[in-house]
């Protein structure tokens, strides 16, 4: 099956109301979400007997152990048996009808439910932990060799954020990563991209490589320019299908030696941008989360996996990266009624300039590309570019004062 | 009747006109780009605080964010480091009889047309003395290169070895310290040349007509519509406590019978 392009709008028609499915979890249900946000498919294992349980559940099925942990499990299984739902009172699974359901045996042990994509009874599949459109986590079963036209399933595609068909704003073309981030989401079938140039007047470096690019819209749009926002939003608001805010204002130095001027320009670029973008282009995205095949899908910010915990060495900047992490957070818990996903993509020291006396491994511009459409085609909330993201992510959420330590060098 | 009523009578009937030498602050005017590692000009910004809205009824008002040097601005001698000691050198501390006084044009619009890093020299100056009498003690002295034309780009037209626009030569800046004016303005976005840089001083203009307590005025506008003498130039900073310049509001009065 391959999903074809959207046609025109009818204009006299009103656009579809997003509807969400439903979104109530337990808190150990929340576990699914959690990994399918990263991407990994993880279920609850048992530390003192190893049983491998699925619903999750406070307590072990198989010896009532509150010992539960959260781990990276092998992800394929067989189908067990498959129907096809023809009625729901929900209205979100209404609007979809009929819709493909299954129960796979894992590998691992257990049977889960899952929504079947492109399988059928007897065969053998790989289960991934996707977000649907209420944010939470569910069970696709899918054929074992991933292929480019499974991402057009109706099931995956009302719940990803792919690409392909949709009409991408990256916020900052002056950044490194612009002309590999046009070329991978065109690979991966976007029909637009519309490109912010901050300080047009500036003619800045790398713009002039953009022009006269097919099918990408070169317009004055900085972050920091509340008017040059309005001015954009009002231009093309309405066919912003993915949002990729790739501003930043970057300076070396930390709290003590840096001047309050250079952290003022990292937070009004990296933080209050990025709110005024949400606040730009949000409402018209989310209100455009049911607009058929380009319909709005999500909301991406591109953040120094220092985010999480500082380098020093660039602390007022790192500042501005938690400042900018927290905003998303919040805009998250704010799009979710709309289905707006907002996605966060962590990397290590990029290969510009201000990481130029650092030595490697550093992420490079097309590294960083790859890993924005990746985590858009897997519908993904938290992205993690290059082994340093990955590494770093890693220990802060399995202590983040030990990570604090290991990256200062000790206490005082 | 008073010389002032002389003075409100003449604006009112035409026969003194006033001219704006002032660019709209904008957030698309330029501003001075430095090298990325050093402190940065703030570029003009404007955020809503209310609009007759919720967060304020019946008022609308915006916060601003801008550089004492954003768009037309005055630069006061402890701009620069060779200015720094000048008494009374902020903006805050220079009598109020200085903001207001004559003004010299001198013409280099041809000269700038035709050459990007145009030089304003003391031959030139002398030329215009021979042709319009000698500069008065006092006196504004601005450089009119027709620069304010320019948009964008091409304003600061910056180049990979830095920008190039016209400004004045060492000399040249001694000869008005001669003279003792009050200050030098021009239309670009500095008072000194674009590759000032390199002269000996380096930024003549800053470092000797600061170093002298005289001022600076940057990125005017109208030139074009001033005489070569006879006007009057009114250029009051904003008082700004320990303030080195101030953007402002920069005007002329020209005699009504001048374009």
């Amino acid at each position: 099956m391959t999903l074809t392009g959207p046609k025109k709008k009818d204009p006299q028609k009103r656009t579809i109301v997003p509807t969400l499915p439903p979104a109530t979890r337990s808190r150990a249900g929340l576990g699914l979400s959690v990994a399918a946000a990263q991407g990994r498919f993880a279920l609850q294992h048992c530390a003192e007997c190893g049983a491998v349980q699925y619903p999750p559940r406070d307590a072990c099925h198989a010896c009532l152990s509150h010992d539960l942990c959260w781990k990276d499990t092998q992800p394929y299984g067989k189908v067990l048996a498959e129907t096809r739902v023809q009625a729901s009172p929900d209205p979100y699974f209404r609007e979809r009808l009929p819709w493909r359901m299954g129960s796979v045996r894992l590998t691992a042990g257990p049977v889960v439910l899952a929504h079947l994509v492109d399988v059928r009874r007897g065969e053998d599949v790989q289960v991934e932990l996707r977000l649907d459109r209420a944010g939470q986590g569910v069970m696709i079963a899918r054929p074992k060799e991933r292929s480019d036209d499974m991402e057009d399933d109706p099931v995956l595609r009302a719940m990803g954020t792919h690409p392909k068909h949709r009409r991408i704003l990256i916020s900052d073309a002056t950044h490194p990563v612009a002309r590999p981030l046009i070329d991978a989401l065109f690979a991966a079938g976007a029909a637009h991209v519309f490109a912010g140039v901050p300080e047009m007047w500036r003619r800045p470096h790398g713009v002039s490589a953009l022009e006269g690019l097919e099918n990408v819209s070169l317009l004055p749009l900085d972050v920091t320019d509340p008017q040059s926002l309005k001015d954009a939003a009002s231009e093309i608001g309405g066919k912003v299908d993915i949002l990729i805010n790739t501003a930043r204002h970057i300076r070396p130095g930390g709290v003590l030696g840096q001047d309050t001027t250079a952290a003022r320009d990292e937070m009004e670029v990296n933080a209050l941008g990025l709110m005024r973008l949400a606040q730009a282009f949000g409402p018209g995205m989310a209100a455009r989360t049911a607009d058929g095949v380009n319909s709005a899908a999500a909301f991406v910010t591109v953040l120094s996996a220092h985010a999480l915990s500082p380098d020093p060495a660039f602390g007022a900047f790192n500042a501005s990266q938690a400042a900018a992490r927290s905003i998303a957070q919040t805009l998250r818990a704010e799009f979710a009624p709309s289905g707006l996903r907002v996605a966060c993509v962590y990397t290590g020291p990029t290969e510009d300039e201000w990481h130029q006396s650092l030595p490697p491994p550093k992420v490079a511009p097309k590294t960083l590309a790859r890993s924005i459409v990746d985590g858009l085609q897997k519908g993904l909330e938290d992205i993690y570019c290059g082994d340093v993201a990955r590494d770093l992510a890693e220990r802060w959420r399995s202590d983040p004062g030990l990570l604090e330590r290991e990256i200062t060098g000790g206490g005082a | 009747m008073s010389v002032l009523d002389q003075l409100t009578g003449a604006l009112a009937g035409g026969d003194v006109r006033v001219v704006d030498l002032t660019h709209r602050l904008d957030p698309d005017f330029p501003v001075i780009v430095l090298p990325p590692e050093f402190g940065q000009c703030a570029r003009f910004r404007m955020e809503e605080v209310s609009a007759y809205d919720h967060r304020g009824p019946a008022w609308k008002w915006h916060n601003l964010t801008l550089n004492e040097h954003t768009g037309t601005h005055f630069d006061a001698p402890i701009h620069w480091v060779s200015g720094r000691d000048w008494p009374n050198g902020a903006v805050d501390e220079i009598p109020a009889e200085h903001l207001i006084g004559p003004v010299c044009v001198i013409d280099c619009s041809a000269g700038a047309a035709q050459d990007d890093d145009f030089e304003l020299t003391p031959e030139i100056i002398l030329e215009w003395e021979a042709a319009h009498g000698p500069i008065p003690a006092g006196a504004w002295v601005l450089m009119r290169t027709d620069w304010s034309l320019r948009a964008g780009a091409d304003y600061l037209n910056m180049a990979e070895d830095g920008p190039h626009s016209p400004g004045p030569t060492p000399d040249a800046i001694r000869l008005l310290l001669d003279r003792d004016i009050r200050g030098f303005g021009t239309e670009c976005v500095g008072t000194d040349a674009g590759q000032g840089a390199h002269y000996d001083p380096p930024y003549p203009a800053h470092f000797l007509l600061h170093g002298a307590g005289k001022y600076g005025l940057q990125c005017l506008c109208n030139l074009d519509r001033l005489p070569p003498r006879g006007a009057v130039l009114i250029a009051p900073p904003l008082k700004i406590r320990g303030g080195t310049g101030s953007p402002l509001r920069v005007l002329a009065l020209i005699p009504g019978g001048s374009k």
